[in-house]
């Protein structure tokens, strides 16, 4: 009932486009998160849905009804700022109250409905304090509260998580998971950090920021987590997505067949990926996209392998990472090993790119069509270098 | 040495700043606190600490009333500064509007500009009004001063506050007054309090309107009521009187600054740094 | 209500107001008492006060009040033709000039010794703050009764230290009375400007001077090169508030020397012709004289200063 719908939203502050043609929807209790660097405009698509930022032209709906002018109250919404933004002055009790108190809620509902809140979030004895007396986690807490007692159709969350400490945002970050299993209310969480995307989302939204955005529209792409992961839509996903970021090497398509394409990289090594790239030319110049932890390292005898130097290794105990010169691309070539794998820098390493694993965007940056057959998840058939 | 030197410098300069700023003030209290020909003797400190002269000023009833009069002239203006002042620096300081910049200008315009400017328009007025030698009258023709400067002060400790405090209140369903009683009012306590505190001592020490406004000493306000304090014979002030008068006044404004001393400074650089 | 159909009222319904416009609108009623008081008691009182420069009105009857054009700025009686409103044009600029000149050094001086770590230094504060409590009539009278010339403690500490055989009359005396004005002034007003002044030192950053401590550069350089043109920008502000209360000095002049002509202000100049001699024309064409320099001040200060009204109005 509380599905969210914006149709072809806008935002432009004096003559400078901020969020360029917009749409979306978001279905009854859904989990969509906004993503992107920073500049990209999403807490402020946030707000607009909000109503705390005017839509410059475009329309939104909240529960079939159009709201695009109305003011916040009249959505029925309800935000986590940042800043947690609670009434320095007013008891955990009243912060939650605040607000049904305006909307003239009787006493004993608003009673019962700030203990109930109270008791989902564990704030029971805090409900006396003031919110300088309580820690950073405590706050947080009440701030959600203060969204939860006007049940609202959808929550918004402005970046919730970053001004807690590691620790505290791993459990915020679960029990915001669970209030969403719970409530079923639909809810857009705005976030700069992808972990905390690819944990929460049903789905994210990736924004473009700068020249992109003025070129391709606001949204770079739509989708569940793991079709972000394993199916980017052009070489911004793909970098964005995935920790560290993907390794992209300049290639020549040297054939395509609809089941696989063959690539040349700069320095020859020939290597081939599991995608349909029969609609780009003969010779095209392409990107070779594969993940640090699908990279492979090759046998001792690997005769037909990438050949690198470790320059750099980092051990992280349960896996290592290493950072290989290559004459295939400048800068490093990045791979993910489990445990520890023994290289030390400066040692000559050879690498497979497992053709299943491999990624290939067409001269513009736009993916390739890839054949995901063995499952997203599934083991690479064969080494995809010859 | 090289650094014993510096150090006896600064205590030195520093001694120097603290006799200049209070001697003149201790002085007054001396003299106040001397009788006939002792009053002629100007020795720093009192032979023997006599009364007589806060007697004679305080025993003129009119003295008193004068004070009253500026205790109450300066207590309304001030809460009407305020009142006004809250609701506009809301408005100047936290909504986007066109005009804005305009007000603002005007606003530090009119604190700026010379009181006697006006004097004849408000001479004008204040007689239309029937408000000549009444308090009301000063009243009104103080508001010339307190509101722009409360305004502007106002304006820039309500930009200080935090934007998403006032977003939530929005989220909340609260309408601008609402925000501006319950959310902000709150908060703002300190900076009315140094405001007003100002606005206060502005008032208090205000003489070209108490002077061109009044007539009747029973109308005064304190600061006419010590120029005009006369004795005898026109060539002969009682020094006496008119030293005790003034640290009669002096003395509660000296004590408000002192204990608000943070506050004040906090106040004066809003409103000046900030022009 | 009932009546209508339900899809014809929302057709019709003129849009409800969008966050902001309802906040614009709530910004227009709450401005509205304050505007309204400001034309008032500021604009309406300004207006007549231009009016009557241009009439021949009298105290007694305002309402019989002439228009007589410019005769009361150019007029063979007119202000800018009479010597005495041209000396006070000169007091007032002299007095302004040399009094903001002195008590910006001694702001600076003392803003400098309050801004050095040592203890007693909130003394020193309080101290300061004492001269800017007093009221500006109260301090004219403590200075008027210490620079007394029979009985006076500043001629008499003069007298003993030998360094005047006999008693000066600081405010009779022509030669001195301004002098005596300025001396008042400084000590009243230095606190203001050295607190405007600490204000902005405290806001350095403290980096760039362990940077120069380090590199051993002479503390003089140091406030040369660096304090100075950071503090430049307060420094200009505080002496443009300073400069526009001088140049309407009232309460110290008219307390300490009266009418006196060595020492008449503008403003005295003006309230003079206004209550003394109940000339409101040539009173009020004296007013707008002075209005108009203190207004053109301002805008030279706001332009030249390039005082950034962002602070407040961005």
């Amino acid at each position: 009932m509380a599905e969210i719908r914006l149709r072809n939203v806008n935002k432009r502050f004096g003559g400078v486009q901020v969020i360029n043609d917009v749409s979306l929807d978001i279905a009854d209790g859904e989990f969509c998160v906004f993503v992107g660097p920073s500049g990209c405009g999403k807490s402020t698509l946030l707000r607009m849905v909000a109503g705390l930022e005017e839509i410059t032209t475009g329309e939104l709906d909240i529960g079939g009804k159009r709201v695009t002018r109305l003011p916040p109250s009249a959505r029925g919404v309800a935000m986590v700022f940042q800043s947690y933004a609670l009434y320095p002055h007013m008891t955990v009790y009243d912060n939650m109250a605040f607000g049904l108190q305006l909307a003239r809620t009787g006493k004993p509902d608003i009673d019962a409905r700030v203990r109930r809140a109270a008791d989902i979030l564990a704030l029971g004895p805090l409900l006396q304090r003031l919110p300088k007396e309580l820690s950073g986690g405590q706050r947080q807490r009440v701030a959600i509260g203060r969204a939860i007692v006007r049940s609202p159709g959808v929550f918004l969350f402005d970046e919730p998580l970053s001004n807690l400490d590691a620790a505290l945002r791993v459990q915020t970050r679960i029990e915001i998971a669970k209030l969403h299993a719970s409530l079923r209310a639909s809810m857009i969480y705005v976030t700069h950090d992808q972990v905390e995307a690819m944990t929460l989302a049903d789905r994210i939204v990736l924004l473009n920021a700068g020249e992109a955005m003025r070129r391709d529209g606001s949204i770079a792409q739509v989708g569940r987590p793991l079709d972000l992961y394993h199916r980017p839509a052009n070489l911004f996903v793909a970098g964005f997505i995935g920790s560290p970021g993907m390794n992209v090497l300049p290639a020549t398509l040297a054939g395509a067949t609809p089941e696989r394409a063959e690539l040349v990289l700069r320095d020859g090594t020939r290597a081939s990926a599991r995608v349909d790239a029969t609609t780009l030319p003969a010779d095209a110049t392409v990107t070779l996209g594969i993940r640090p932890e699908h990279v492979g390292l090759a046998p001792a005898d690997g005769t037909s392998a990438l050949a690198g130097r470790a320059s750099h290794v980092e051990q992280l105990g349960e896996a290592s990472y290493l950072y290989l010169e290559t004459p295939a691309r400048d800068g490093f070539l990045t791979v993910r090993q489990g445990g520890d794998t023994g290289v030390a820098p400066g040692d000559a390493v050879a690498v497979t790119l497992p053709e299943a694993h491999c990624h290939v965007f067409g001269p513009d940056g736009r993916a390739v069509p890839r054949h995901l057959t063995a499952g997203p998840t599934g083991r690479p058939g064969s080494a995809g270098v010859h | 040495m090289r650094r014993v030197l510096p150090r006896l410098g600064l205590y030195g300069l520093a001694s120097l700043i603290v006799l200049y700023s209070v001697f003149p003030f201790y002085y007054a209290i001396v003299s106040s606190l001397k009788t006939g020909q002792q009053l002629f003797d100007p020795g720093l400190i009192p032979p023997q600490i006599q009364f007589d002269n806060y007697a004679a000023v305080l025993g003129q009833g009119v003295f008193l009333l004068d004070l009253f009069n500026s205790v109450v002239v300066a207590v309304v203006v001030v809460a009407v500064s305020l009142g006004v002042g809250v609701t506009a620096a809301y408005a100047l300081g936290r909504v986007r509007f066109r005009g804005r910049k305009l007000l603002l200008l005007s606003v530090l315009g009119v604190s700026m500009f010379p009181q006697v400017a006006v004097l004849s328009g408000l001479f004008e007025l204040i007689r239309a009004l029937g408000l000549y030698n009444s308090l009301p009258g000063l009243m009104l023709a103080y508001l010339i001063f307190t509101l722009p400067f409360t305004v502007w002060v106002l304006t820039t400790f309500m930009r200080e506050l935090p934007k998403e405090l006032e977003e939530a209140a929005i989220m909340d369903g609260a309408t601008p007054w609402v925000i501006v009683r319950r959310v902000f009012l709150p908060l703002l306590w300190p900076a009315l309090v140094t405001t007003g505190l100002l606005a206060f001592i502005g008032a208090w020490n205000e003489f070209l309107y108490a002077l061109t406004f009044t007539l009747s000493p029973e109308q005064r306000t304190v600061p006419v009521a010590i120029a005009l304090l006369s004795g005898a014979s026109q060539h002969e002030l009682p020094w006496g009187p008119i030293m005790a008068a003034s640290v009669v006044v002096t003395v509660p404004v000296v004590a408000l600054v002192l204990v608000f001393q943070r506050r004040i400074v906090s106040g004066l650089t809003a409103g000046a740094v900030k022009g | 209500m009932a009546a209508v159909p339900v899809a014809c009222t929302q057709d019709r319904a003129p849009a409800p107001p969008t966050l902001a416009e309802s906040r614009v609108r709530a910004a227009w009623l709450f401005l509205a008492p304050l505007v309204v008081l400001m034309v008032l008691v500021a604009g309406w009182p300004l207006c007549r006060t231009l009016w009557f420069s241009l009439t021949d009105a009298d105290l007694k009857d305002l309402g019989a009040a002439r228009f007589v054009g410019l005769d009361n700025y150019t007029g063979e009686f007119g202000v800018l033709r009479d010597p005495d409103w041209w000396r006070a044009v000169g007091n007032t600029l002299l007095f302004a000039g040399v009094s903001v000149a002195i008590e910006t050094l001694l702001g600076l001086v003392v803003a400098l010794v309050l801004d050095a770590d040592f203890p007693g230094r909130s003394v020193v504060r309080a101290a300061v703050l004492v001269p800017w409590a007093i009221p500006t009539v109260v301090s004219a009278k403590m200075w008027a009764w210490m620079l007394n010339d029979q009985f006076g403690v500043i001629n008499h500490v003069l007298m003993t230290t030998h360094l005047i055989s006999q008693p000066l009359a600081w405010v009779a005396d022509p030669s001195l009375a301004l002098g005596s004005v300025i001396a008042v002034d400084v000590w009243k007003a230095t606190p203001f400007m050295a607190l405007l002044i600490l204000a902005a030192l405290q806001m350095l950053p403290t980096d760039c001077y362990e940077a120069a401590r380090v590199d051993g550069i002479h503390p003089v350089t140091v406030f040369v090169r660096v304090t100075l043109p950071l503090i430049r920008p307060a420094l200009m502000v505080a002496v443009i508030f300073r400069a526009l209360d001088a140049l309407r000095v009232f309460d110290l002049v008219y307390v300490l020397t009266s009418n006196s002509r060595d020492t008449m202000s503008m403003s005295i100049y003006a309230r003079q012709q206004l209550v003394d001699f109940q000339q409101v024309g040539l009173g009020s064409a004296a007013a707008t004289v002075l209005f108009g320099t203190v207004a053109l001040c301002t805008a030279l200060a706001i332009t030249l200063g390039r005082v950034r009204l962002e602070g407040a109005a961005g």
